[in-house]
C-alpha cells in the first residue's frame, strides 16, 4: 500500500464519526458563517486612502503623495536622495515614471543573477492593490512589477500606488481582487523581526527602506 | 544542552530545573509581558473579532471533518499548476523524501524557512546524517542552531535568549558557519540583525534548494502561504532553483476566500501586528519567477492519530500563532525547554502527546502542566478549547482506553504512577455512596482534630510539602445544617 492510500485510508477511519448527510455539497456554505465585517469602519474614499499612509507610515515606510504630473520628479528625487547609481526596473513599467531620473537602469531578466541584482542600489515597481486597514501594498508579477526577487534582494524599494482606484480598505476586499494563481507579495513596512525579545526591530532581509507613493490628483 | 528532545525528562522535573533559572525567568517575563499588551491592543481594533474568531474555528472544523475529500483535491491542484505531491506517514518517511529530492539536484546544502513542521520531523540532523546541510535563517531559528540550542517557543525559538547571550553566540559561533560577525558587535537589536543579514545573505545568494513549511494550503486553488516578517522566508521561496514544502495534512482551507479570515487573525495573535511585513503565496510554479521545480510533502506523523480522538482533534484547528504560549502562566515559569517537544505551552500541552502517543514519561506528563486557569483558550484565535483537551487526556493517562496509534485502534492501559489517586477515588466513591459510613467518618474527624498532622504521610508528603492543608471544621456541614436548618435557625 502506499502511503497516500495509507493515509487517506487512516483520514477516513478517524472520521467514522462523521455523519453520511454531511457529506453533500453544501456543507462547506452551511457549515462556515461569515458574520464578520468586510471592511471596519465607515469612511470616504479620500479617508481610506489618508488611513492607508497612516498605517504604512505605522510600519516605517515612507509615504509620498503627488500628482501623475509631478510623480516622474517624486521618483527622480527619492533615488538621487538616496544616492541611487543603478534602479532595477520591470518591464511594463509606465516609461514616464523614471523620465527624470538620472540612475542608470537595470532591466528584469530572467537571466539575472541574485549577485547582480545584489548590486542594484534601488527598485521601482507599481502595484496590484494596497489595504488601508492594514498598511499593505501587495504585488502580483504583472508586467509593471515584475518578478518577485527585484523587490526583495535591493535594499531600497520604490512602490507606486495609484489612489484611489488601487486601494481597497480590508484584507477580505482584497483578496477579492487577486488572482491566487500568480505569485503574490504581501508588503506591510520594511523587512522586521521579533525575534530579539519579542520586540520589533526594522530591517533584516528585505529592503530595509521602502517608500511609498501615492499618487493621484 | 543538546538539540534532541529525546530521553526528556518529566515535565514537573524539567520545569522544577527551569524556573530556578533567575536568568531564564527574567528573559521570558520580558519577553511575554511585552506581546500580551500589545496583543490585546491589536485584537481591540477589529470589533468583529469574535465573529472572526468563530469563522476561523468553523473553518477548520468543517476542513478536519472532510480531510479525505480536501487532501484530494489539494493534491489535484497542485499537481495541475505543476507542483508534485509526496505523502509521508511519519517523520522517517518525511526526511527519507526530503534527503532523495536534495541528492537529485546534485547539492549539499539547502536554505531554510523556520517551519514547525520540519523541526517535528528531525529534519536538520536527517539531512546531516545524509551528508547534506541545512541552513536556518530565520533569526531565532538562526540563534537556535548557532547555539547548539533548542527551540522554546513556536513563533520565536530562541525566546529564551535575550539580546546579550544572542550577541555573544553571534560573536563565537557564525565564523563556524561562515561569515563572522562584524567586530565590536554590540547588543542592540538592530546591530545584531544586521550581523544576521550579513551572515546570510552569501548563503541566500548561492542557495540552489529551498525547503520551507506553510501556514496555509488553499485546496481549491492549490495555493500555498508562508507568512512571514524578516524577509528570509521570500529569500528561500524565491531566489533557489527547486523549492520543497513539508506541510502538515491539517493545513489545509478550503478556499482562497477562507484566507480573508486568518490573514486578519493570525498577525495580530501571533506578533501584535495589523500585518506581518511579508506573506508569499505561490501556486505551483510560475515560468520565469521562482523555483523551477516544486514539491509538496504531505505530513501525517500523528495527525491521523489525532484526528480520530472526538475531543483531542480540536487541537489540529491550531494556526501555530503562539497567542497561548504568551498568556500562559505556566509556560512563563517553566520555559519552552521543560515541555520536551518543538511545540511547548499550552498547545504543545495538548498537541505532542496526541500526535506522539502517552508512552513516554515526558508526554504523559503533559497534559498535568497546566492550572486549568483557561486563558489560553481565551486568545487562541481558532477557539481551541485547551484545558478540555487537557482534562480528557489526564483521563486518558489515569484510565487508559482505546487510542489510535499509528492508524491502529489499540487499548492504552491505566498509567501506573497515579494508582493511589485511583485508589483514593475509589474510596471518595464508596463513601459518597454510603451516608452512614460518610456521617461517622467525618464526626471522627472532626473530634479528632487536634491530634491531626500538618503534612500527609506516605505519597501525600510530596504534596503537603508546599502546600496547606485544610484545617477540618469543629462540626461537619451536615451536621451544621440540621441542626440550625440550614442557617435558618440563627444559630452560628
Amino acid at each position: 500500500m502506499s502511503s497516500r492510500e495509507r493515509i487517506l485510508g487512516r483520514v477516513r477511519r478517524a472520521l467514522a464519526d462523521v455523519p453520511a448527510t454531511e457529506r453533500d455539497g453544501t456543507a462547506y456554505e452551511r457549515a462556515v458563517p461569515r458574520g464578520y465585517l468586510r471592511e471596519h469602519g465607515e469612511r470616504s474614499v479620500a479617508e481610506t486612502v489618508e488611513l492607508l499612509a497612516e498605517n504604512l507610515a505605522d510600519y516605517r515606510a515612507i509615504v509620498h503623495r503627488c500628482t501623475p504630473a509631478d510623480l516622474a520628479a517624486t521618483i527622480a528625487g527619492m533615488l538621487a536622495a538616496r544616492g541611487a547609481k543603478t534602479v532595477l526596473v520591470p518591464p511594463g513599467l509606465e516609461s514616464e515614471w523614471l523620465a527624470a531620473a538620472d540612475a542608470e537602469r537595470i532591466a528584469d531578466r530572467a537571466e539575472s543573477t541574485p549577485d547582480e541584482l545584489d548590486r542594484v542600489d534601488s527598485v521601482v515597481t507599481a502595484c496590484a492593490v494596497a489595504v488601508a486597514e492594514t498598511g499593505t501594498i501587495v504585488l502580483d508579477g504583472s508586467p509593471d512589477q515584475g518578478r518577485r526577487r527585484i523587490t526583495l534582494v535591493p535594499d531600497h524599494h520604490i512602490c507606486v500606488v495609484r489612489v484611489p482606484e488601487q486601494v481597497v480598505s480590508s484584507v477580505p476586499q482584497a483578496l477579492e481582487r487577486l488572482d491566487p494563481a500568480r505569485p503574490l507579495t504581501w508588503i506591510s513596512g520594511p523587512s522586521a523581526t521579533s525575534d530579539i525579545e519579542l520586540d520589533r526591530v526594522e530591517g533584516v532581509h528585505g529592503p530595509r527602506t521602502l517608500e511609498v507613493v501615492l499618487v493621484g490628483d | 544542552m543538546s538539540g534532541t528532545f529525546v530521553g526528556m525528562p518529566a515535565f514537573p522535573k524539567a520545569a522544577h530545573e527551569a524556573v530556578h533559572d533567575t536568568t531564564l525567568r527574567g528573559n521570558l517575563r520580558h519577553a511575554t509581558h511585552t506581546i500580551r499588551g500589545k496583543r490585546a491592543k491589536a485584537v481591540a481594533e477589529m470589533s468583529d473579532w469574535a465573529e472572526l474568531r468563530e469563522a476561523g474555528k468553523r473553518i477548520k472544523d468543517h476542513t478536519l471533518r472532510h480531510l479525505d475529500r480536501y487532501l484530494l483535491q489539494l493534491e489535484e491542484s497542485v499537481t495541475a499548476a505543476g507542483g508534485t505531491v509526496h505523502w509521508a506517514a511519519d517523520a522517517d518517511e518525511a526526511n527519507e523524501i526530503v534527503a532523495h529530492l536534495v541528492k537529485m539536484t546534485g547539492e549539499s546544502e539547502v536554505v531554510k524557512v523556520k517551519s514547525m513542521a520540519t523541526q517535528e520531523i528531525g529534519l536538520n540532523e536527517a539531512l546531516e546524517a545524509e551528508g547534506i546541510r541545512a541552513y536556518e535563517t530565520d533569526l531565532a531559528e538562526l540563534i537556535v542552531q548557532l547555539g547548539k540550542d533548542r527551540p522554546s517557543h513556536i513563533l520565536v525559538p530562541a525566546i529564551h535568549r535575550n539580546r546579550g547571550e544572542i550577541r555573544d553566540i553571534f560573536s563565537k559561533e557564525m565564523s563556524e558557519w561562515g561569515r563572522p560577525a562584524p567586530e565590536g558587535l554590540t547588543d542592540t537589536p538592530a546591530e545584531l540583525a544586521e550581523a544576521a543579514r550579513l551572515h546570510l545573505r552569501e548563503k541566500f545568494l548561492r542557495a540552489k534548494v529551498g525547503i520551507s513549511g506553510a501556514n496555509f494550503m488553499v485546496a481549491e486553488t492549490g495555493t500555498l502561504v508562508v507568512v512571514e516578517s524578516e524577509g528570509n522566508g521570500r529569500m528561500c521561496l524565491t531566489l533557489p532553483e527547486t523549492l520543497i514544502s513539508v506541510v502538515g495534512i491539517e493545513k489545509i482551507v478550503p478556499t482562497w476566500q477562507d484566507l480573508e479570515v486568518f490573514l486578519q487573525t493570525l498577525p495580530r495573535s501571533s506578533t501584535a501586528e495589523r500585518m506581518n511585513p511579508y506573506t508569499s503565496t505561490w501556486t505551483g510554479t510560475t515560468d520565469e519567477d521562482g523555483p523551477r521545480s516544486f514539491h509538496l510533502v504531505l505530513l501525517d506523523n500523528g495527525r491521523t492519530d489525532t484526528l480520530a480522538d472526538e475531543v483531542g482533534r480540536q487541537a489540529l484547528r491550531c494556526i501555530r500563532c503562539s497567542a497561548c504560549l504568551n498568556v500562559c502562566p505556566v509556560y512563563e515559569r517553566a520555559g519552552g525547554h521543560a515541555y520536551g517537544s518543538v511545540y511547548p505551552g499550552p498547545i504543545g500541552a495538548i498537541l505532542s502527546p496526541q500526535l506522539r502517543g502517552v508512552s513516554s514519561e515526558i508526554d504523559a506528563s503533559l497534559p498535568y502542566a497546566s492550572s486549568l486557569c483557561g486563558a489560553c483558550y481565551e486568545v487562541c484565535p481558532v477557539a481551541i478549547d485547551i484545558p478540555e483537551v487537557l482534562v480528557h487526556l489526564r483521563e486518558r493517562v489515569v484510565e487508559g482506553g482505546q487510542v489510535t496509534t499509528n492508524g491502529n485502534k489499540v487499548v492504552l492501559k491505566p498509567a501506573k504512577g497515579h494508582a493511589a489517586e485511583r485508589a483514593a477515588m475509589r474510596a471518595a466513591r464508596w463513601a459518597f455512596s454510603h451516608p452512614g459510613a460518610l456521617r461517622t467518618g467525618q464526626r471522627l474527624a472532626s473530634r479528632t482534630r487536634r491530634l491531626h498532622p500538618r503534612t500527609l504521610p506516605g505519597p501525600g508528603k510530596a504534596w503537603s510539602g508546599t502546600r496547606d492543608l485544610p484545617p477540618v471544621p469543629a462540626e461537619p456541614f451536615r451536621d451544621w445544617w440540621q441542626r440550625t436548618q440550614g442557617g435558618k435557625g440563627g444559630a452560628k
